[in-house]
């Protein structure tokens, strides 16, 4: 990437102008007053020195002991940043200087040193202090010189002096005029500015190192990995995981991308289930086709070869077997075709413990193999459910397999136990009605959570407002949400339609605090929920009270290697496998797939070495 | 125009399924015509009477069920049997609904066939008088199902009853086809069928099985026992007093699609 387009240099840049105009506007006014004062500081020497000249001269003036004054004002000129000191008289000529070609020469009253006593036509009697001095450049290359006047007034000792060289009626007798070079001060003030753009330079040099730093931690390196994690993802690698632990603009959006690859990749799986499971479907389907004409032929020709032979009984015999399995190949092709029907579950009223008897014939040749004892413990009086017999079927022989699979050859039990249970209704009974307070349903047809019509709310977090779909299984959790919501962060919700709070504030939830929402359930109560978004506490009165809901439960228990606990929360994910090349990894996934549309449940319990339980409860009176 | 006639035409994409019909057909003494594929099949049609086509349905070029089409656009009478590798469901429903007067499938035994064979030529007989209309005596002698009920194919008919459930029975049709009954073969309450697949078995006076495919999927919740006790109620009365099972059916509005109205046979 080019220098100017990263974010970092744009900061310095941008940030180092900011700098540099507070410095200089700082430095502007700083330095102002810094010469200012040091100019006065000067001005008030050179005051003084000056009054100290005129005082000492008095005397002198007084005896007019003119050399004397001659040598004082010499001595006092030979200072080095003292220019020039002169004394004029009324009428503006410079009576002493130590510039000696001065002398003598009438001044112009609108000169520099005169302008100010005589601006005007009359001039000043009194002059201030602070108008005393003035600043000027000899040629325009000079240093800046600061001149002070200082007028000698008249006093009773100059007109009583024995010279009388003055009368009584003058007020100004003359001016002393001294001017002193500023190099000094010139030097102070450009050194400062030095300094302060030392000063500024540096300034830039540590807010360019911090914020380079800042940048690269706060800013660089996040999106350098999310722009890895883009590309991993662009490339088909949905497992990556950026994990930020910050809390910043930069963790909320690594989170909400992880959340992002995390769906992609869930959908991606049952995508690639159902794609699979359709290949399977039509592999079956071919192989069907392509075995039961060759099938055919031996079944016709065999069963032709049977009606012909009726007088030679052995021959009878062996033909009589080859019918036979023929038409147990049949069979098995047969059922290949069932399974591969993609069509609706076909539900119907089925008795549980037939369908394991079926199961159980299927796998019995493999369990004699593997020296498996196999258990049955049915009740006999459990009731009838409403269930796709095939499928259910399929259940249990996968669980079967699983369970042989599980112990392996060294031999081992299986024990299948089925009866009727009571459960609770938490995460079975599916709201149908919902409304907020002033009547509106808020039962969305469109959208769809597992087949049935989601709940539709209007949702505002802290930073985000959007729409929410509730699970409308009771106590399930299978939510959508369309806006991104932190874990801990409490929502609020409305009704969609008019817009009213469906939250209480007065009423906390019991397990975390938060406030809850309530839905009216028409004729069924209320139905109310945690606002906070992690929090999966949900409470239904009508239907706790109106008691449990009767299960058949079957639990199927080896005595095989076990489970260990890590992974008994991935075995239901597709294509999670630990028969490493045996499995496809869907056995499972589609076990729970069947299970949960006949609006079931499926647990498992394991512990390694001593076996696996899966649980599996299925509802009686099924809608 | 018609010089020859042949009892059975088979076609098949595959020599060796040709070849084991052809000897199910020869060894109950039918004479055969065969093809591999449905083209000459229609060739053979041209000039020559057949009293039953047997046919694949998965072939190259032409399908079963297209060639059905063509044969029925040609006002060919000829009773259709209809058998495939591929034995869904739902081709045996598409079968039987696009007029193919049975469905087997594959593989099949040669008792399987013969069954089905002498079914075909019972057809075959049924339809040419009524075609040539001949002899208005024996019209009368099947009964045509009545209005308000559907039927699938010429096998089973269904009656839907108040409160949701449907009678389920076996046509006039069939039974006539099928000759003198001699004992017959019931699911149990409780049971389910499902459309396409065989709902009950006629065994006749020879002793072959002659399976009913039901017309819709449904659990049985009644069986009319008078049958089995006299199944003599059931070719004097196919459409009321024999009927078969009483059923609540799983997706009725979605399985009446391949159902033929009966209001249209009279």
């Amino acid at each position: 990437m080019k220098l100017f387009n990263k974010i970092g240099t744009r900061l310095i840049i941008a940030i180092s102008l900011t700098v540099i105009i507070i410095i200089g506007v700082f430095a502007y006014f700083n330095i102002q007053s810094h010469s200012k004062n040091l100019i006065s500081e000067v001005e008030r020497h050179t005051n003084q020195l000056s009054e100290t000249i005129k005082n000492t001269m008095q005397f002198d003036m007084l005896q007019n002991h003119r050399d004397h004054i001659t040598r004082v004002m010499n001595s006092v000129g030979e200072e080095e940043c003292i220019k020039n000191v002169r004394l004029l008289n009324k009428e503006g000529e410079i009576i002493y200087s130590t510039d000696t070609t001065e002398i003598g020469t009438m001044l112009d009253k609108k000169g520099e040193s005169c302008y100010v006593c005589h601006v005007e036509n009359e001039p000043l009697q009194k002059l201030p202090i602070k108008n005393r001095s003035r600043i000027f450049r000899i040629h325009p290359d000079s240093s800046n010189m600061l001149g002070v006047i200082n007028p000698i007034y008249n006093e009773q000792s100059c007109w009583d002096a024995d010279c009388h060289a003055h009368t009584e009626e003058q007020t100004v007798l003359g001016v002393l005029d001294l001017t002193v070079c500023l190099k000094e001060v010139e030097k102070v003030v450009n050194e400062s500015k030095m300094d302060v753009a030392l000063f500024a330079l540096i300034a830039i040099l540590i807010i360019a190192i911090i914020l380079l730093i800042l940048v690269k931690i706060l800013i660089q390196r996040p999106v350098r990995d999310l722009v890895k994690a883009t590309n991993y993802v662009a490339v088909g690698n949905l497992s990556h995981r950026i994990k930020y632990t910050r809390k910043d603009e930069i963790g909320q959006l690594a989170d909400s991308f992880d959340n992002m690859t995390r769906k992609l990749a869930e959908t991606r799986m049952q995508l690639f289930q159902s794609d699979k499971m359709a290949s399977i479907g039509r592999l079956a389907a071919g192989v069907a086709h392509e075995i039961n004409n060759p099938l055919t032929g031996v079944l016709t020709y065999s069963s032709f070869l049977l009606k012909r032979v009726k007088n030679n009984p052995e021959m009878k015999a062996d033909l009589e077997v080859i019918v036979r399995e023929t038409k147990r190949s049949r069979e098995i092709v047969k059922g290949l075709l069932d399974f591969s029907r993609q069509s609706t579950p076909k539900k119907g009223s089925v008795i549980i413990g037939e369908i394991i008897e079926n199961a159980v014939d299927v796998i019995s040749n493999q369990l004699k193999i593997n020296h498996i004892t196999l258990e049955k413990k049915c009740d006999n009086h459990i009731p009838k459910i409403t269930a796709d017999a095939n499928q259910i079927q399929q259940v249990f022989l996968n669980l079967l397999i699983n369970a042989i699979d599980a112990i392996g050859k060294k031999g081992g039990l299986i024990q299948i136990a089925t009866k009727e249970v009571s459960l609770s209704p938490y995460g079975v009974i599916q709201i149908r009605n919902a409304a907020c307070p002033k009547g509106h349903s808020l039962i969305d047809e469109e959208h769809k959570i597992e087949g049935m019509p989601s709940i539709k709310l209007k949702a505002k977090s802290e930073t985000n407002e959007g729409f929410i779909h509730l699970d409308p299984i009771y106590g399930k959790h299978q939510d959508h949400y369309g806006i991104q919501i932190k874990d801990d962060e409490i929502v609020r919700l409305y009704c969609p339609q008019c817009g009213i709070s469906l939250v209480d504030e007065s009423k906390l939830g019991p397990n975390c605090g938060a406030p809850t929402y309530s839905l009216i359930v028409p004729g069924q109560g209320v139905i109310e929920g945690c606002t906070k978004f992690k929090c999966m506490w949900q409470k239904w009165d009508a239907v706790d009270n109106a008691g449990d809901i009767k299960f058949v439960e079957i639990k199927i228990k080896d005595s095989g290697c076990g489970i260990d606990e890590k992974y008994l929360s991935k075995i239901f994910d597709p294509f999670y496998s630990t028969k490493g090349q045996q499995g496809t990894g869907l056995g499972l996934s589609v076990i729970w797939g069947i299970v949960n549309n006949h609006k079931g449940k499926i647990i498992v319990d394991s512990s390694i070495n001593e076996g696996t339980t899966f649980t599996i409860h299925l509802r009686v009176d099924n809608d | 125009m018609t010089n020859k006639t042949y009892d059975i035409l088979i076609i098949d994409d595959e020599e060796v399924i040709v070849d084991a019909i052809n000897r199910i057909a020869n060894f109950n003494e039918y004479t055969t015509a065969s093809a591999t594929n449905p083209r000459d099949a229609l060739r053979l049609l041209e000039e020559t009477t057949f009293n039953l086509i047997i046919t694949d349905i998965m072939m190259p070029e032409m399908n079963g069920f297209q060639f059905l089409d063509i044969v029925n656009q040609m006002n060919i009478t000829t009773p259709v049997i209809m058998t495939t590798g591929y034995s869904t469901l739902e081709n045996a429903v598409e079968a039987l609904y696009k007029g193919a007067i049975a469905f087997v499938p594959k593989p099949f035994t040669l008792e399987e066939l013969t069954s089905v064979f002498k079914r075909g030529m019972e057809y075959s007989k049924i339809f040419d008088k009524y075609s040539t209309e001949s002899d208005d005596d024996n019209l009368l002698s099947i009964v045509p199902c009545p209005p308000r009920y559907s039927r699938l194919g010429f096998d089973s008919w269904m009656n839907e009853e108040f409160e949701g459930t449907v009678k389920i029975g076996v046509t006039d049709l069939f039974l006539n086809s099928v000759g003198t009954l001699d004992t017959i073969e019931l699911m149990s309450i409780d049971e389910n069928i499902h459309q396409g697949n065989s709902a009950l078995k006629i065994i006749d006076s020879n002793e072959d099985m002659h399976q009913v495919l039901a017309p819709i999927s449904g659990k049985i919740i009644n069986v009319n026992d008078k049958i089995t006790e006299n199944i003599n109620l059931l070719a004097k009365d196919p459409y009321f007093d024999g009927w078969i099972y009483t059923i609540i059916p799983f997706s009725l509005e979605g399985e009446v699609e391949k159902l033929t109205s009966c209001s249209s046979d009279i």
